[in-house]
């Protein structure tokens, strides 16, 4: 009882690692793969990390506003998960989601443009960093509200199962959300009425700073869904290729099976939970081992790229310079692209015309028509 | 004509809408085989099939959220949450998705649905069933707000509401469910967008919705007999607020109350007390009063008669209305340390006592002095 009450280190490997199964066995053989699908996924998680760090660049700087979440150290779930899905397939995510929009498709140059708050941003400027929103990539909200997704991707699985469809949705969430009411309503209804929906917890074992054992009943959270007869599976989330097939199995599965699962990524968070989070929480050890090189998804996957002779010197040469080249492009982009018109503020809070409507700025006068 | 029911004119607008569009589905709790505990799904599952009229878990969250999923793809899910109170753990969902999504996402996704709301009291359901809520959701911009008050309006503005490309809090007065009228059905009111003179009247407005406009024009009546001549003014759409047609009403008459069922403190007749004021401020001859429920938790049916806003207190509200022409009573004499009278140099009536006196009222009012 004492073991699992106590809070075991803020973020480790260590503090969940008796639990966990060793995934190295279970990694795809590089044989196995497309040399140019290796280097394709190497070059998205550069992409995510460089476009990351760029970011927490520019947030420091004040370019970017608001509140400020980074994929860093998740890059392999990212890109894992992502190129589990299909085109049409839908995306729902919390917060923490600027590698997720990137790896649906979405042009680093929107998805900076919206950190900017910029009209060119995916969300024209009025998402920023929480609230990406692109229906042609299908990436159906970032949320800023911890569990808020998860009854919104419940009810598209519902809308993709009463018109017949062969989509499915993807739910990602953080460790904290399976707590929430929402996490069990809607849980309980995917079950429930057999919708195609995969959620998946991306678990870097604390909520903002609170460890899971310190949060969850039930630490081992890829059994949560136990209770709703959803199968759930767990993978070693800084492993982009044990991730891609782990999420395409269940992503397949309730494709044609027509049923919700759960997928557990774990993986560290190399920073704190937002920019300006000091992590005290931590210590010292406890950070410099999330930023370790053997838990780093990108240092780990260059070396096995590298000992299998696919990454050569020249091609991650390559792929380094031409990352930060576009990373460079979509700040330039951002930096140069037009802040929102005061003149927009009342388009779109309702779709049609409103009797009455109050559209006065604070200096019109009160009569004005 | 026939004599048809608010649960039933509301049932009719569901059984329609599901006609008219297969993309229109209901759901929510109990509203499947058993009809909504006030029988306003009553035999739509058995017409249109489990498919299109389902019952839901006990989940509110989660089925105004999976009504929003529902929504972006294109259907027109009409959820009902069961009771007002029950509807406070979809709270979140209301406020910060339903509200949000098409500013957030600079209109590219619209939510055509509608959340019903059983509302009010007048049924001696205590308190978790008997809430007035409509100020939570009218105070959230990006929500419509109506409110039906009569069975032809319950018809016409849920099939409005259902058609409206915005998300729509459906907010039906519970008590109001098995007021009758005379109608044919299907039938088209005026747009929910619009407020509705219900009775014409010349010497005050009373502004009224939901559950309170029945109340509203039985106090008119009482009133004429007692020789004011009421004009009552249903609102119906909370938000947006028909400023026009209220304030249109107000310059004619030139005074106003505002009832409602909810509490007063905070409540949407202060905002309507207020827009009142503002358009209406040299037309006013009295200032706008409400008469609302009290501020307290909703209270135990042998108490409701005192909690509800009555006849009674409607008309008790208008005599305040300061009728008479010198109903103003005289200012009482402020004391000011400024304003001490000096000593009298009138020959007429001066005399030392007069002066003394004055001294002495005077001193009597000066701070003393150790």
């Amino acid at each position: 009882m004492a073991d699992t009450a106590k809070p075991k280190g803020g973020g480790t490997a260590k503090s969940a690692g008796g639990r966990r199964r060793n995934r190295k066995n279970d990694t795809p053989n590089l044989a196995d793969e497309q040399p140019k699908d290796l280097l394709d996924y190497y070059r998205q998680m550069l992409l995510v990390r460089r476009f990351e760090e760029r970011t927490g660049q520019a947030y420091t700087q004040a370019r970017i506003g608001g509140y400020c979440h980074l994929n860093l150290g998740e890059e392999a779930t990212v890109v894992g998960l992502m190129s589990a899905l299909n085109e049409r397939d839908y995306l729902f995510t919390n917060y923490r989601e600027h590698g997720y929009a990137i790896a649906k498709g979405i042009s680093p140059r929107g998805v900076m443009a919206e950190l900017y708050g910029r009209t060119t941003g995916v969300s024209k400027g009025w998402g920023g960093s929480m609230h990406m929103f692109d229906t042609e990539a299908r990436l159906l909200g970032g949320y800023g509200i911890v569990g808020g997704q998860l009854p919104l991707a419940t009810g598209a699985a519902l809308a993709v199962s009463y018109r017949g469809g062969d989509e499915i949705v993807m739910c990602q969430m953080g460790d904290g959300t399976t707590n929430i009411g929402a996490w069990h309503e809607s849980l309980n209804i995917a079950s429930l009425w057999n919708l195609p929906v995969v959620y998946v917890v991306v678990n870097n074992f604390t909520g903002m700073g609170t460890t899971v054992e310190m949060s969850s009943a039930e630490p081992d959270l890829y059994k949560r869904g136990s209770a709703f007869r959803i199968e759930g599976q767990r993978v070693d989330g800084r492993d982009v290729l044990a991730v891609r097939d782990a999420a395409t199995d269940l992503v397949e599965r309730a494709r044609s099976e027509q049923r919700p699962f759960l997928l557990e990524a774990f993986s560290h968070r190399m920073k704190g939970h937002s920019v300006v989070d000091p992590a005290k929480y931590r210590t010292q050890e406890q950070a410099d081992e999330a930023r370790a090189q053997e838990n780093d998804p990108i240092a780990l996957f260059e070396e096995r790229l590298e000992k299998a002779g696919v990454l050569t010197e020249e091609a991650k040469k390559e792929i380094t310079d031409s990352v930060r080249e576009e990373v460079a492009d979509a700040a330039d982009f951002a930096e140069n692209s037009p802040h929102p018109d005061v003149s927009t503020l009342f388009d779109y809070t309702y779709a049609t015309p409103v009797a009455n409507e109050s559209r006065r700025m604070p200096a019109d006068p009160v009569f004005a028509e | 004509m026939t004599e048809t029911t608010m649960a039933q004119a509301l049932n009719r607008a569901l059984r329609d809408a599901l006609a008219a569009d297969p993309d229109v589905l209901v759901y929510g709790e109990d509203v499947g085989p058993l009809g909504g505990v006030f029988r306003v799904t009553d035999g739509l599952a058995a017409e249109f099939g489990a498919e299109r009229c389902f019952d839901s878990p006990l989940a509110e969250a989660g089925i105004v959220g999976t009504a929003v999923g529902m929504a972006m793809h294109g259907g027109r899910p009409v959820v009902e949450m069961q009771f007002d109170s029950f509807a406070y753990p979809a709270f979140e969902q209301l406020v910060s998705h339903v509200a949000k999504m098409r500013n957030r996402t600079q209109g590219a996704v619209e939510l055509p649905m509608v959340v019903r709301i059983p509302y009010g009291g007048g049924i001696g359901g205590v308190e978790h069933h008997s809430d007035s809520s409509e100020a939570y959701y009218a105070h959230t911009p990006g929500l419509r707000v109506v409110t039906p008050g009569n069975p032809a309006d319950g018809y016409s503005m849920l099939r409005e509401a259902i058609d409206c490309p915005d998300p729509v809090v459906f907010l039906e007065p519970k008590r109001r469910y098995w007021d009758r009228a005379d109608l044919e059905l299907p039938v088209r009111t005026e747009s929910m967008d619009r407020a509705v003179v219900r009775s014409s009247g010349t010497d005050v407005t009373l502004i009224a919705y939901g559950p309170m406009v029945a109340t509203a024009l039985e106090t008119a009546e009482a009133a004429r007999e007692e020789g004011i001549d009421v004009e009552v003014v249903d609102l119906r759409s909370l938000s947006p607020f028909d400023d026009a047609t209220v304030a249109e009403s107000v310059r004619r008459t030139g005074r106003a109350v505002v009832v409602h069922e909810a509490p007063m403190f905070g409540g949407y007749g202060a905002e309507v007390a207020a827009r009142v004021t503002e358009q209406c401020f040299h037309y006013l001859e009295a200032p706008v009063l409400r008469v609302g429920g009290l501020d307290i938790p909703y209270p135990p049916p042998k108490l409701e008669e005192y909690y509800l806003p009555s006849v009674d207190r409607i008309l008790d509200a208008m005599d305040r209305l300061q009728w008479e022409a010198d109903w103003f009573p005289e200012a009482p004499p402020r004391p000011r340390a400024d304003a001490v009278p000096l000593p009298c140099n009138d020959s007429a009536g001066a005399s030392a006592g007069g002066s003394d006196r004055s001294r002495s009222e005077v001193s009597a009012w000066a701070p003393s002095r150790p």
